[in-house]
């Protein structure tokens, strides 16, 4: 690719990760789902792994999961969601790792900041993605949130991150 | 019922502080009190820090606490188990910053003291200066004393205490019990979960054995279960119990059918662990076995409330470490078996992820109501916390009173060892 390819991919890439930032801050749940392959994978690890099955995670959630998940978030019998914390989340530092065929792997640094009972937390992590290309624009193949704390101490979270 | 505190001339007087069927609002918000049960509980009683498997080689060590108080857990080359005040005994530094790992020795970044993994003081630099007759024997890591049971290890700085074995007493059975979750191999921790709450920490060690809060506050996780397990865990309308088992320990029995993991073997595999049992027999586990693990994969039926601080919680360890009068951390440690099938294994740590942790479709809004305990208790400080639910109805049980499964017995069992310890 020339280097003008490369901006342009560097361009989309970081238009559909910043409209899922969006989503997500505005707890758009049920379009986020469609940004993702079914076999995809959300993962919010503790600690590194080359295989995140093999270990305990914060979070591993398949298509299923995904799904049970937001479903808990919107219908109202979880305390921790009525209302859930909100959140104003900033993406930056995208670098382009792998870009295979139709497949990319991007990195970035997150800052999300979540506020409820009058309280502010701040959450740092490095995300990366595995981003498929399809006639309907990128599908997320693989989303893997290291928080920089992730095996410390946490608290609980009414979002994603 | 109905009768007030005098909240002007509140006391710090255990006999005030707690009645048998109720306490006061100082429990959770005197910082006066919060001090006064670091002295009179966390350093002299029997504190859960780890279990062996976190220690599992020659060297290996965590770090953990016994109230406040940091320790070192760490195994010798004899594969002893030692427990230490992480704090060097020259100018206090810790000796010890790295969560977990392996080491041959401890060094204090200050000044060089090294200390072996017993805690004795090795070597220090330029020793000429303190003159002939110091003792290195006498400036060892301060160590407390250090018992196990089924691989909990306990510790604790009353030198003078009960063996650990007596101070669990009627609560031995229950440990047993739920170590079945090894399905044939020996347990070992997969994991933990970490997560601080702005709570005073006797709310969570009430909360262990309250059975009455399952299906309000997780009903989004019930909803997220097949009909099967839905019924499972629908266990308010069941046969299930809360004893008190003694010095401030008790049982919560919610479903008595899987309180002995290895009873009734034959009964109909339930339908999510399917998948799993057909797995196992592909890798030619014998049917026995593979009934045996997959009984086990599911967990205990029951939570086993120790006092002060750690909880045989179903299918896991809950650990809870006071920081302050009104922050408390918790640890959910996840376990399976070693040496046992990894598809097993991956299936435990999935359940666990299921419903525990920071994003766990059950803790974040268990967090969510201890907060606003803590919240509440700022408003009406004469008012008190009920501990009386089902108190008129309570039977002899095995060990001590034993009340429907929604009762707070066990509530009761903890506060009556906690006035006993405080008064003491």
């Amino acid at each position: 690719m020339n280097k003008t390819d490369t901006d342009n991919q560097l361009w989309q890439v970081t238009q559909f990760l910043w409209n899922e930032a969006a989503l997500l801050d505005a707890r758009q749940y049920d379009a986020w789902l469609d940004l993702w392959q079914p076999e995809g994978l959300y993962i919010i690890p503790i600690e590194d792994a080359e295989d995140y099955a093999e270990v305990l995670n914060l979070c591993y959630d398949d298509d299923k999961m995904r799904r049970d998940r937001i479903k808990r978030f919107q219908e109202g019998f979880s305390i921790s969601s009525a209302p859930a914390a909100v959140t104003v989340r900033t993406l930056s530092r995208f670098v382009i790792d792998v870009v295979d065929g139709d497949s990319v792997v991007v990195s970035c640094g997150q800052h999300l900041v979540e506020d409820k009972f009058g309280r502010q937390r701040l959450w740092a992590a490095n995300v990366r993605y595995t981003l498929q290309s399809t006639d309907s624009g990128f599908k997320i193949q693989e989303k893997v949130v290291r928080l920089l704390n992730s095996d410390g101490v946490l608290n609980s979270f009414s979002y994603l991150h | 019922m109905n009768q007030l505190i005098d909240a002007k001339n509140i006391t710090l007087d255990p006999d005030e502080l707690v009645r048998k069927d109720r306490i006061a609002t100082p429990m959770y918000t005197s910082s006066e009190l919060f001090e006064k049960e670091q002295e009179k509980i966390f350093r002299k009683t029997w504190v859960w820090v780890a279990h062996a498997s976190e220690v599992p080689d020659k060297g290996s060590f965590k770090l953990s606490k016994v109230g406040l108080e940091p320790v070192i857990v760490v195994r010798d080359r004899k594969s002893n188990i030692h427990v230490m005040v992480n704090r060097c005994r020259h100018r206090a530094s810790t000796v010890c910053e790295i969560h977990k790992g392996k080491t041959s020795s401890f060094q204090c970044p200050y000044h060089g003291w090294g200390y072996g993994l017993d805690g004795s003081l090795r070597a220090l630099p330029y020793p000429e200066q303190y003159g002939d007759d110091f003792d290195k024997s006498q400036h060892g890591l301060l160590k407390l004393r250090t018992e196990s049971y089924q691989g909990m290890i306990f510790a604790t700085f009353n030198e003078d205490i009960e063996p650990l074995e007596e101070f669990l007493g009627a609560a031995k059975k229950w440990i047993d019990l739920f170590m079945k979750q090894g399905g044939g191999f020996p347990v070992k921790t997969l994991g933990e979960h970490q997560f601080a709450v702005p709570m005073n920490w006797k709310v969570q060690l009430e909360n262990t054995t309250d059975a009455y809060h399952f299906p309000i506050v997780h009903k989004s996780f019930i909803q997220s279960l097949d009909e099967e397990a839905e019924e499972t865990f629908s266990f308010l309308d069941g046969e299930g119990f809360v004893e008190d088992l003694g010095n401030g320990h008790s049982v919560m029995v919610m479903i008595p059918e899987l309180v002995d993991l290895e009873e009734d073997l034959d009964r109909k595999i339930p339908e999510r662990f399917e998948a799993l049992a057909q797995k196992l027999r592909n890798e030619n586990y014998p049917e026995d076995q593979v009934r045996r693990i997959v009984r086990a994969v599911g967990g205990s039926g029951f939570n086993l409330n120790l006092f002060p601080n750690v909880a045989c919680s179903m299918a896991f360890f809950r650990v809870l470490t006071p920081a302050a009068v009104d922050k408390t951390e918790i640890r959910h440690i996840a376990i399976g078996m070693e040496g046992g099938p990894e598809a097993a294994n991956q299936m435990r740590m999935r359940l666990h992820e299921h419903f525990q942790g920071p994003m766990g479709f059950g803790s974040p809004d268990d967090a969510e109501v201890w907060e606003r305990i803590q919240r509440g208790v700022d408003g009406g400080p004469e008012l008190p916390i009920l501990v009386n639910r089902g108190i008129e109805k309570e039977v002899p049980g095995e060990a001590g009173p034993r009340g429907h499964v929604s009762d707070e017995t066990g509530m009761r069992a903890a506060y009556a060892m906690w006035k006993r310890m405080m008064q003491e």
